[in-house]
């Protein structure tokens, strides 16, 4: 097996060639560079030498701490309180800047919670990285199965042979063949918060009922509008593999489960499904990678805003490297993304294996 | 006959002409401005002129779309591809210069003698770039609102305050005519904010870095003036003067045209296209916060890039575009400002009581350039992230502090930009 793949097969060889010095070039390469360079402080421009710093940068990003925040007493030890009645606490600079912590030295507070009279406050050395992190798996989370399964409907929806179909197919398919920069920005105007073309309709449908949504401008719904366009933009693509996939599986088949008198729902869960074992593998893992990889939205429709709710890893990467000059800062947080994808991929493909 | 003809051209070019005039040495050129006709057809017809005025050399050029030009920049000099005349933003220049992209312009400084001072590109004593024209801000208005809405015409000496301002914000607001009282132009996050909105946390006492030292921030950007600048600023966004950050990007050409808003804070590069749409516009300086009225200065220059060969040739070319009928051109076409008091006596709107010649001596007397440090790049970077944060509902106080140790670190890792 191994002689013949590679030596009767040496035309192959010539051919994949090409491909796979560019993949060695352009993604191989970079990513070992990107691996040396996170253990420097290499910038984008300087004329300073370029130092090993070995695990700073990771300690830089992925430092965390927990400090307790204890209730302002008067000289009575009293609790101080506001008009309003609430605890004072101490600010956390006070802690983050003081001589006396110096391990938790330019941190700043991710999230707090109340613990009895104190405050516990979780204080991350780059909080934005540690919203970005959390955003971007909240995507992948919601992104992944919704696309997924939304395709595979589609993908149902079409696989007959009617009068047309191929206009519906080239119609699901479409958004995927228009840049997604200029989705993007068709999709901001959509979501426009004063006359933007969703809360038009929305309005229309409830007749005036509807109060408009500055849908990209407030953080709650900021990310879950980035969300569905995304889905909406990338759908037609996965519906084409499920198509594909659902062309392989035997007719033979659907027409032994019809004989056998089997319901609608029986020839899915018995037929269709378990022929599309290998395509909902590729599917899952393809949606996975894609959406940890989310950046264009971002860029184009909210650069990371409002306060930090559509940060991306991958933004965050490319803002760091190139708008604040901090290659090894970048390639930190892709080194960092890869691990992730990499977990994440065994994972999918360990629970999915052939038992 | 034609190879007759040929042979005698070069007889007559070998015999009549000097050896080195045979060949021109070509000169490569980039520039930021992809996608603006207005801007190309004049830099284009600068070069076409120069190519034509001179044997020595020809100038070539290459224009990237603004966004991404500098990232190009960058990318080019890592692989050691940078061209000849290099155009850079004003206020990135100093970290250009630190990294070793440009050299000092090869001309006698007084050459430039009478350029506005924000068109010329000085660090570390040196002169690196020098740009055709000054660019300004001013608060967009119709006479007709200002009419309308009562209110008193504000002046370079006399502008307004802080009160009349949010008065005549106010007065917008409670007409219900707007859709906006102020469009700020807050979707560009780019080196807008830092470019427009600086010089308000100036005018309040405070700044995005200090000066004196260039090695912190802390007491410019987070002191008692930085924190009444961010309440104020929060307080155009939660009182409901202005759109926030995910304004309609289009509102900057059309917004105030179509009469969504009753004033604009946008740049004279918008003033001719809004003259010709609107009859009655008045341009009025910044309102004074405290500590004077302020506006950016320093735009987009052109230098020589360090690794360039011909930096005589390339020296040439900018002294030649840098002659008063092209600044004009360019002040014609877009609006911007001459940067030479001669220059501004030949356009339309700068010249002694034309519509827009208020600006020039805002320029001259008021503009503050960004901070003049290679540190800037990234501090213009936090500062965006900071006001654009605070616009939608960040603490002020605990954001600029944040701001501050994030500069701090920043000047820290970079052995403090060369500063002494």
């Amino acid at each position: 097996m191994a002689s013949k793949l590679t030596l009767s097969n040496r035309a192959g060889w010539t051919f994949a060639l090409p491909g796979f010095a560019l993949i060695f070039t352009f993604i191989v390469l970079p990513f070992f560079f990107a691996i040396g360079l996170s253990l420097t402080n290499q910038r984008l421009l300087s004329p300073n030498p370029t130092q090993f710093v070995g695990l700073e940068n990771y300690q830089q990003l992925l430092g965390l701490a927990v400090v307790t925040l204890e209730p302002e007493r008067n000289d009575a030890g009293e609790m101080i309180r506001n008009e309003a009645g609430e605890i004072q606490y101490p600010r956390l600079r006070a802690i983050t800047r003081s001589d006396d912590y110096p391990q938790y030295r330019g941190m700043r507070e991710w999230f707090r919670w109340q613990s009895g009279e104190n405050v516990m406050v979780v204080i991350a050395s780059d909080v934005v990285f540690m919203k970005a992190l959390v955003n971007t798996f909240l995507f992948v989370l919601v992104v992944a199965p919704v696309q997924g399964s939304l395709a595979l409907m589609l993908a149902l929806l079409i696989n007959h042979r009617v009068r047309g179909i191929n206009l519906f197919r080239t119609i699901y398919f479409m958004p995927v063949v228009v840049s997604i920069v200029v989705v993007s920005l068709l999709w901001r105007f959509i979501y426009d918060g004063q006359n933007g073309l969703l809360n038009s309709i929305l309005q229309a449908l409830t007749f005036g009922l509807f109060q408009p949504v500055d849908w990209l401008g407030n953080p709650s719904t900021a990310l879950p509008s980035v969300m569905a366009m995304s889905i909406w933009q990338a759908v037609g693509f996965h519906m084409v593999i499920w198509l594909a996939g659902l062309q392989t599986i035997s007719p033979t088949l659907y027409e032994a489960a019809a004989i056998e008198g089997a319901s609608r729902w029986q020839t899915f869960r018995y037929v269709t499904w378990p022929g599309l074992r290998n395509t909902a593998v590729l599917v899952l893992v393809v949606i996975t990678m894609q959406g940890f990889a989310l950046f264009a939205q971002i860029d184009v429709m909210t650069s990371g805003g409002p306060l930090d709710s559509t940060q991306t890893l991958v933004f965050q990467a490319v803002e760091r490297g190139y708008g604040k000059q901090d290659i090894s800062g970048g390639s930190t947080i892709s080194v960092i993304l890869f691990a992730i994808v990499l977990a994440i991929s065994l994972i999918q493909r360990w629970l999915t294996r052939e038992r | 006959m034609k190879l007759t003809k040929h042979l005698a051209s070069v007889v007559i070019a070998s015999t009549c002409l000097c050896a080195p005039a045979l060949a021109q040495t070509k000169l490569t050129m980039w520039y930021h401005g992809a996608g603006n006709e207005v801007e190309s057809r004049i830099l284009n017809q600068i070069i076409s002129d120069f190519n034509t005025s001179q044997s020595d050399w020809t100038v070539t050029i290459e224009s990237f779309p603004e966004k991404s030009y500098n990232d190009s920049v960058a990318a080019a000099a890592l692989a050691g591809n940078l061209p000849d005349i290099l155009d850079v933003d004003g206020p990135v220049m100093p970290n250009w210069a630190w990294a070793g992209y440009l050299q000092p312009l090869p001309i006698d400084e007084s050459e430039f003698a009478d350029f506005l001072p924000g068109a010329k590109g000085v660090w570390d004593g040196k002169l690196y770039s020098v740009g055709l024209w000054e660019a300004a801000v001013a608060l967009f208005a119709r006479q007709s609102t200002l009419d309308e809405l009562g209110l008193r015409t504000p002046t370079l000496d006399k502008p307004w305050s802080r009160e009349e301002f949010m008065a005549a914000l106010d007065a917008a607001k409670a007409s219900g005519k707007y859709e906006f009282a102020l469009d700020l132009g807050m979707n560009d996050q780019a080196e807008w904010y830092s470019y427009a909105f600086s010089p308000f946390l100036q005018s309040f006492g405070g700044d995005i870095v200090d000066r004196s030292t260039y090695k912190t921030a802390e007491g410019a950007l987070n002191g008692e003036a930085a924190q009444a600048f961010g309440k104020w600023w929060q307080s155009l966004f939660t009182g409901g003067y202005a759109p926030g950050t995910s304004e309609d990007p289009a509102d900057q050409q059309t917004g105030f045209i179509g009469g969504k808003f009753a004033f604009q804070w946008n740049g004279n590069w918008r003033a001719v296209a809004t003259m010709e749409a609107v009859d009655d516009v008045v341009f009025l300086p910044a309102p004074d916060f405290g500590a004077g009225n302020k506006i950016g200065a320093g735009s987009w220059q052109f230098g020589v890039s360090a690794k360039s060969r011909h930096p005589e040739g390339a020296a040439e070319f900018i002294k030649f575009a840098a002659q008063d009928k092209y600044l004009a051109a360019f002040s014609d076409g877009i609006g911007l400002i001459p940067p030479t008091p001669s220059a501004a006596q030949m356009t339309k709107n700068y010249k002694d009581g034309g519509p827009l010649a208020v600006f020039f001596d805002l320029s001259k007397a008021q503009a503050l350039v960004r901070p003049v440090t290679p540190g800037y790049v990234v501090q213009a970077k936090v500062f965006t992230k900071a006001l654009a944060d605070i616009a939608n509902g960040a603490d002020v106080a605990d954001t600029l502090d944040a701001a501050v140790d994030e500069i701090d670190a920043d000047i820290e890792s970079n052995g403090g930009y060369g500063h002494r």
